[in-house]
């Protein structure tokens, strides 16, 4: 009997262990095809029309000036805004993890604005709080400092959709971390403060920094948000997906293309980062999905 | 003596946790930057929205162009989300019923679409549909559009909401295991019957989770249908990208008029997610971060 399961796991050469459920080949199978048709093929479609170009053509689409320009207002308001987002989307899960208030819960679920509501409407909302004559634009006007239609308005707008990223990454860490040792460290002679900075927020790390790449990716390829608020402004606040929209209009394909595997390479290498990070985590702290 | 003790005892702060004043300095931080940051713009799209009464609202929102984005969006949804219901349900049975190579590599792919920016998973589709391409004129001879048409809006909404249904599912069913299929196979029942009557009642409140963020995705999605619609008033314009138009023709009112609708689809999104997460907390935890 026993040698009969062995010898179809060896027909099936050891691709999957045997099981009485039924469905393996129909649902794989499914599932490869959906993917190969919706997300593979068209990939591909994107290296091959950026291969096209050739080497020297791709080079020379790729560091043209103004998708320099673009690029790094994108990566620089980015990081910005993704920094901030760790000193409050951290704050904010502590006080959520830690604290009870009134209306604590209704906070935690308001966290998530962010994912639901549709971009261009945070876009045009941000703009008109923002502008010259809105709520808090007008507040800064009479300093002379201008938010929306600048750069600063294209980090307001990041901050805004990379907030849940931070938070929710932290939220189960901290909820976790145990009790004893902030226990033990205060037995030592720690105060509250050296317990915090040297305990407890080390031992966030891991989700501290894979919020901040998350939100980091997020704002990066951030498009609806953003474009509203920007000004759009070429090499001052034009972001790299608005320039593959122009290129797109001036019908220069291989241009888009071009533009759009650099930001891609970039992503994945960040995605490959995110992963290390969480298998350190896990072999250090025991943690990190 | 002993009992001004405990009292002073009572008084203390536990070791473990901040002074009373701390703690309200930093509610009132997180509290002030949610304010200004999540409330106030949700707040600034209904005020601009009613800005010019209510009259105005409505006669945005009864527009033939709002009304026409409105089906539009719908009809999108209604396409795109259960596509990615019967695709996250086929993914995550093979992934958490099964044992097989390259799982592991097969749910880092299936997150993919979440990395890339909206932007391109538009462009793929004008790169494989568009002019200079082989797909495109050869459908079009078949006088089949994709670009700039209906099944393009629909191809970038799912790429978009790809990951959302499936990301719930497969973490829940691999907790799950497979000891209540194993049961019903063993007493006689088939395939589609294990799947009808013990795996989805296990898994339906997750399923529904996931297809309430995967919905409210594709309603609002903006980059990817901008660049695949071409933006043809009253035919491909979908709700975010009629806000858009309507919004740079500095028609203000009617652009928030429309955005509040979105907007309030968000707020029952964000009501129900809070309610399923609630009520259901168990039934969905295993995949629920976001």
């Amino acid at each position: 009997m026993s040698a009969s399961v062995s010898s179809v796991a060896r027909r099936l050469g050891r691709f999957r262990r045997p099981s009485v459920i039924p469905g393996f080949g129909l649902t794989l199978g499914f599932t490869l095809t959906y993917f190969s048709l919706i997300i593979l093929i068209p990939l591909i479609a994107l290296a091959v029309r950026s291969a096209g170009l050739g080497p020297e053509g791709f080079w020379k689409a790729a560091t043209d000036p103004r998708v320099l320009g673009a690029l790094r207002v994108s990566f620089v308001s980015a990081l910005f805004a993704a920094a901030v987002n760790v000193v409050f989307g951290t704050l904010i899960a502590w006080v959520l993890v830690r604290y009870r208030f009134p209306g604590r819960r209704i906070f935690d679920a308001i966290i998530d604005l962010p994912f639901a509501l549709p971009t261009a409407v945070a876009g045009i909302a941000l703009t008109a709080i923002y502008a010259p004559n809105g709520a808090i634009g007008a507040l800064f006007a009479p300093l002379g400092w201008r938010i929306a239609y600048t750069p600063a308005g294209i980090i307001i707008a990041m901050i805004f959709i990379g907030l849940p990223f931070v938070v929710r990454t932290i939220q189960p860490i901290l909820e976790e971390v145990s009790h004893e040792v902030e226990e033990a460290s205060a037995t030592l002679g720690a105060s509250r403060l050296q317990t915090v900075t040297r305990v407890i927020l080390p031992s966030l790390m891991p989700a501290i920094l894979t919020g901040f790449a998350l939100a980091f990716a997020r704002a990066v390829g951030e498009y609806g948000s953003v474009i509203f608020i920007a000004g759009n402004i070429p090499f001052v606040s034009e972001i790299a997906p608005l320039l593959i929209v122009i290129r797109l209009e001036e019908t220069n394909y291989a241009g888009a293309a071009a533009i759009a595997s650099v930001m891609l390479i970039i992503s994945f290498l960040l995605l490959f980062a995110i992963n290390l990070i969480q298998a350190w985590s896990r072999r250090r702290y025991g943690y990190g999905n | 003596m002993a009992t001004k003790l405990t009292a002073r005892r009572k008084r203390r702060i536990s070791p473990t946790s901040e002074s009373r004043p701390v703690q309200w300095l930093l509610i009132g931080i997180a509290f002030l930057f949610m304010g200004v940051m999540l409330l106030l713009p949700l707040y600034a799209v209904f005020h601009e929205a009613f800005l010019k009464g209510i009259g105005a609202f409505f006669t945005g929102l009864a527009h033939k162009d709002a009304q026409a984005a409105i089906r539009l969006t719908l009809l999108v949804a209604a396409i795109a989300v259960p596509l990615n219901v019967i695709f996250g349900v086929a993914a995550s049975w093979a992934i958490a019923k099964f044992e097989f190579k390259g799982k592991a590599f097969l749910i880092t792919l299936i997150d993919l679409p979440f990395s890339v920016s909206p932007v391109i998973s538009g462009l793929v589709y004008v790169l494989l549909f568009g002019a200079g391409s082989f797909l495109g004129p050869f459908l079009k001879s078949y006088g089949i559009e994709v670009l700039f048409a209906l099944p393009g809006i629909v191809l970038a909404t799912i790429f978009v909401t790809f990951p959302f249904v499936a990301r719930e599912l497969i973490p829940l069913m691999q907790d799950q295991g497979t000891g209540d299929e194993e049961a019903a196979l063993s007493l006689g029942a088939n395939g589609w019957q294990t799947f009808w009557r013990v795996t989805l009642p296990n898994i339906k409140w997750g399923l529904l989770y996931g297809v309430l963020l995967c919905n409210a995705r594709a309603m609002g999605e903006f980059g990817a249908v901008a660049v695949v619609s071409g933006k043809i008033r009253g035919q491909t314009t979908t709700m975010p990208l009629q806000v858009e138009m309507l919004y740079n023709e500095y028609n203000g009112t009617a652009a928030f008029a429309l955005a509040s609708l979105l907007a309030m689809l968000a707020l029952v999104t964000l009501v129900l997610k809070t309610a399923l997460e609630w009520r259901f907390g168990q039934e969905i935890a295993a995949g629920a971060n976001h």
